[in-house]
């Protein structure tokens, strides 16, 4: 069984989400419970990984036992099996924060929405864990076909035309990346990453290798929104239903973080990325574009999921470009980020599920008066809102200190600026809601003691309160835990020869 | 590296924090007013118990959490810290007595909330006082930022919503924008941000510009200070209800503001730094500024919560001017400052709250004559006045003379002329209302013969800590001697 684990990890969710489709033809009630259970199965697994990982080191599996070059390998060190269980994590709590906003919006329809969500974490948890750069493909086009069918499920009049937007856009980016892995199959002959590095120092200077190196980061910037490839991203996240958004806006884009630092780091040498390559002050130059980019749209919004989704467009920017300082502390701070951002990212979009879920409006101006009508839920985003802000000990905070530290480090001020910058109209962004959940309506202030008609309290169902109160608390535990997090796990996942 | 290691800081920081539940889930006015005080008897019982081994020179400390290499959340109490956080403690235990006067005599709304987040504050302010490093400092700092929010815009209102969005774009905006960067270059210069007595400068190779920006970086970043230009913020929170003024905007928030530049100034950057590098000047120039301008201002005003805010300003300065002289008696008497200025300035606000309470009036011009409805706040007001002058009876003489004899040491002539000029600026914006309350000839006088004092609850308060600042010259223990003990561990004697 243990020595399964990292099949076990793509194949319970992957026989999972057929199981729920027969399921459903029997009753819909059993949609939830199965999916709940198939979700806590891969939470498991992906737990019992890392700790194998941590006492083993480095733990190498081949698919059905063909050995690589010829069978699909998968791989799993510290740092993708962090990311492991924090893409299993976010789905099980997403998935059983929001199941009153599920059974509201698709009570007729949970069979296909609970297969989709299983499949969608299927592919990301492939994704994750492979060691095929041609196997990464078809799971990313698997994440992304169940992505699609997902946000499409949403408001009829706009998540359609969002969703295809982001088909059109999602093929362009996966299509990008095949051509970068088919180059470098062309000059290696092989498709295993570990295989592939192996190969290809003695090609240095090749053409083809640049090119195919081009071709693959331009296709992972146009899937994980890296400004200005970002828009498609605000209207997908935006319109997709409330339990769908705090699903994939956690995940996606920082999976494909990931895979980034996968691809130029395991697959191309760093020497070679970061060096040979010379890309790397202008992708930091993007990174400041698309923090200042992302902010600043985010302040022109009152769309509440909006606002929400340029903050991520920045946050892309925060460990694209920490990774791009190509330092220890910069590529710490961008793995951090990456645990970090999902979850506080989950947060602030299961919050705004709740509220959507109580009140309908989905702009900040509907949320008036809810520190007193929903404190909980309500105190709960402000926990979300402070950790993106970077206020410690919540965990926003520590990632920003190593993208800083790097910042300085590698003597990139403009990087450092605009981080500082973001925390800043991050600030004003969250105390804008604030103020108008806090002061709105205008309540007299020497009225009679307890609260006004119609301002009683009108928490959400203890369901949908319990996930997002975790959520909350779970990100001062991440903080408390960052120094554990970089020196026990990120650390041992990056090259020895950065500094 | 603690000379003894026990958790009575972590519990001393915590008490207050775990007082919130219970606070808002009591079912009565009473019972939560009762928590309250248990905490905050608790938190002062647990701060002095630690007063025996510091007064022997010993230090106290825990490590909670390792957060990043070299960093730690930790505390340590030495004699400056213990010093802050006894003023701070003590005057809670106080100011809940008189919140509970002033609040319910004016029938404010959310209470609960109003106490909570009172607590929650105390919490980060004793943090603030025992943090063993600048990165526990700075996570307490924000966490005072943001807890006082809530009690800053208590009224709901156009106007607390836009003193609020001034009060955390000046605390925050600045801590985000100057002490965060700053921090880290020290982190990366250093390796570490532990607060060492002689600082953790000394050694490394930085230029004089980069250690004078760092420093202004500080300066201007705890703008909790209130050091100009950054000052705005306090007038505009005198919206807040008054015991919060009292308690946060005369001895907590602002203390903290001044306790960590002075922190910083002799754990981080190290007196002998400083004066090697000649950096004092710059920060003693910027401060004797603030004080002037400070008093100055504060002649002109007529509200008179905006004119103890100004005058609250300038006042600061003379605690970072007091470390800025980089000399014992100097940095003694600043230090000192912090608790007597303290005692002196929430007497003064406890007593415009008094008057608020007792006859809703908010201007100087409108208080004519009311010394003799109002004589045992009067008074009060009066001795306040006086240590804030720095006139003997009162405890404010002592570390006023603390600080001339440090500029006298310093050899800053300048400085001597600011402190003598600026304490005849405070007898002449304090002094009329004290006359004008009593001498006023009883036709001007604005207030009906029925009118007497505030509920007992306001009155008392103000009388206890009238008394102590006077009890402060005479006996100024354990202030004084746990000042002096601190500015002989950053300067020497």
């Amino acid at each position: 069984m243990n020595a399964n684990l990292p099949e076990l990890i793509v194949i319970i969710p992957l026989i999972g989400a057929f199981l729920i489709t027969l399921a459903a033809t029997v009753h819909g009630k059993l949609c939830f419970p199965l999916a709940a259970a198939i979700l806590t199965g891969a939470l498991v697994s992906a737990v019992g990984l890392l700790g194998r990982v941590l006492a083993e080191g480095v733990v190498e599996y081949h698919l059905a036992g063909w050995r690589p070059p010829w069978g699909i390998g998968y791989r799993v060190d510290p740092l993708n099996g962090l990311v492991l269980v924090v893409v299993a994590a976010v789905a099980l709590i997403n998935l059983l924060g929001t199941r009153p906003l599920v059974e509201k919006d698709f009570g007729d329809r949970l069979g296909p929405f609970y297969t989709l969500y299983v499949l969608f974490v299927t592919g990301l948890m492939g994704i994750v864990v492979t060691g095929d750069a041609f196997n990464l493909y078809v799971l990313l086009e698997i994440a992304a076909i169940t992505g699609y069918a997902l946000i499409g499920m949403g408001n009829p009049q706009r998540a359609p035309l969002a969703g295809l937007n982001y088909i059109f856009m999602g093929t362009i980016g996966a299509s990008l990346y095949l051509l970068g892995v088919g180059y470098i199959y062309l000059v290696t002959g092989t498709l295993n990453m570990m295989d592939i590095a192996a190969r290809l120092p003695a090609l240095a200077g090749s053409r083809l290798v640049m090119t195919a190196f081009i071709f693959c980061i331009a296709g992972l910037c146009l899937k994980m929104g890296f400004f200005p490839l970002h828009a498609w991203l605000p209207n997908a996240y935006s319109h997709a239903p409330a339990a769908v958004s705090s699903l994939i806006a956690p995940l996606m884009t920082k999976v494909m973080v990931y895979v980034m630092i996968r691809i130029m780091l395991t697959v191309f040498d760093p020497g070679f990325t970061f060096g040979t390559m010379g890309v790397s002050r202008g992708m930091v130059w993007l990174a400041v574009a698309a923090i200042l980019g992302g902010s600043i749209l985010a302040l022109g919004t009152r769309h509440l999921k909006r606002m929400l989704t340029y903050i991520i467009v920045a946050e892309v920017g925060y460990m694209v470009g920490g990774f791009w300082l190509g330092n220890r502390a910069g590529i710490s701070g961008a793995a951090l980020h990456i645990v970090n951002d999902a979850a506080m990212t989950l947060c602030v979009f299961l919050a705004a599920g709740t509220f959507f879920y109580k009140i309908g409006g989905e702009s900040i101006d509907d949320l008036q008066g809810l520190f007193r009508k929903m404190p909980v839920s309500m105190a709960a985003f402000a926990v979300g809102g402070l950790s993106i802000i970077g206020v410690p000990p919540t965990c926003g905070f520590f990632s920003k200190w190593y993208l800083i530290s790097g910042g300085l480090a590698a003597g990139q001020y403009a990087f450092v600026g605009a981080l500082l910058f973001s925390s800043l109209v991050n600030l004003a962004l969250f105390f804008r809601i604030f103020e108008i959940a806090f002061f709105e309506p205008f309540q007299e202030h020497h009225g009679a003691h307890g609260a006004p008609a119609g301002t009683a309290r009108q928490e959400a169902p203890l369901q949908m309160l319990v996930p997002l109160v975790l959520t909350a608390l779970g990100l001062v535990a991440l903080g408390l835990y960052s120094g554990d997090m970089v020196s026990r796990l990120i650390e041992h996942a990056i090259p020895a020869g950065i500094v | 590296m603690y000379d003894i290691v026990s958790v009575k800081p972590l519990v001393a920081v915590l008490i207050s924090l775990l007082a919130v539940p219970a606070i808002v889930a009591s079912r009565s006015p009473n019972l939560r007013e009762a928590w309250t005080f248990l905490a905050a008897a608790l938190k002062f019982a647990v701060v002095a118990s630690m007063l025996p081994a510091v007064w022997r020179g010993a230090e106290i400390g825990c490590t909670v959490a390792r957060v990043l290499p070299g960093v730690e959340i930790a505390f340590r109490v030495d004699a400056f810290g213990l010093m802050f956080a006894l003023v701070a403690s003590f005057l809670w235990i106080v100011t809940s007595a008189y919140s509970i006067g002033y609040m319910r005599g004016l029938n404010e709304h959310g209470q609960t909330r109003y106490f909570s987040f009172f607590a929650v504050s105390l919490s980060a302010t004793v943090g603030v006082a025992f943090s063993a490093n600048l990165f526990t400092l700075y996570l307490f700092y924000e966490m005072l930022s943001l807890a006082t929010y809530p009690l800053v815009t208590h009224h709901q209102d156009q106007e607390a919503r836009s003193s609020g969005r001034k009060y955390l774009l000046y605390t925050v905006g600045s801590s985000i924008g100057l002490v965060l960067p700053a921090m880290l270059v020290i982190y990366l210069l250093t390796g570490t941000l532990d607060f060492a007595s002689r600082g953790i400068l000394a050694g490394t190779t930085g230029s004089r510009t980069l250690v004078g920006v760092l420093l202004f970086m500080f300066v201007f970043g705890f703008a909790k200070a209130a050091v100009m230009p950054l000052h705005s913020w306090l007038p505009a929170a005198m919206v807040a209800p008054t015991p919060v003024s009292a308690l946060l905007h005369a001895v907590a928030v602002v203390k903290v503001g001044v306790f960590s530049i002075v922190r910083t100034i002799t754990g981080i950057f190290g007196t002998d730094v400083l004066s090697s590098l000649s950096l004092g000047e710059p920060v003693l120039y910027t401060a004797a500024v603030t004080i002037l301008a400070g008093s100055f201002v504060a002649l002109s005003q007529d509200n008179l919560k905006r004119m103890l805010a100004f005058s609250t300003i300038a006042q600061l300065s003379y605690i970072i001017l007091g470390a800025a002289l980089l000399t014992p008696k100097g940095v003694t008497g600043g230090m000192a400052h912090i608790a007597m200025h303290a005692f002196g300035k929430i007497t003064l606000f406890f007593c415009a709250g008094a008057i608020f309470v007792a006859t809703g009036k908010k201007n100087i011009s409108e208080m004519a004559g009311i010394g003799r409805r109002m004589p045992v706040t009067m008074t009060a007001f009066f001795l306040g006045a006086l240590s804030i002058i720095g006139m003997p009876p009162c405890g404010g003489f002592l570390s006023k003379w603390y600080l001339v004899q440090g500029s006298l040491q310093a050899g800053q002539m300048p400085i001597l002329v600011v402190l003598l000029f600026s304490s005849l600026l405070n007898a002449a914006y304090f002094m009329p209302i004290v006359y004008r309350a009593f001498f006023c000839p009883p036709e001007q006088a604005a207030f009906a013969e029925r009118l007497g004092e505030a509920p007992l609850f306001c009155v008392a308060p103000l009388v206890i800590t009238a008394l102590i600042s006077v009890g402060l010259l005479f006996y100024p223990q354990p202030f004084f001697r746990l000042a002096m003990m601190a500015a002989q561990k950053v300067i020497g004697m």
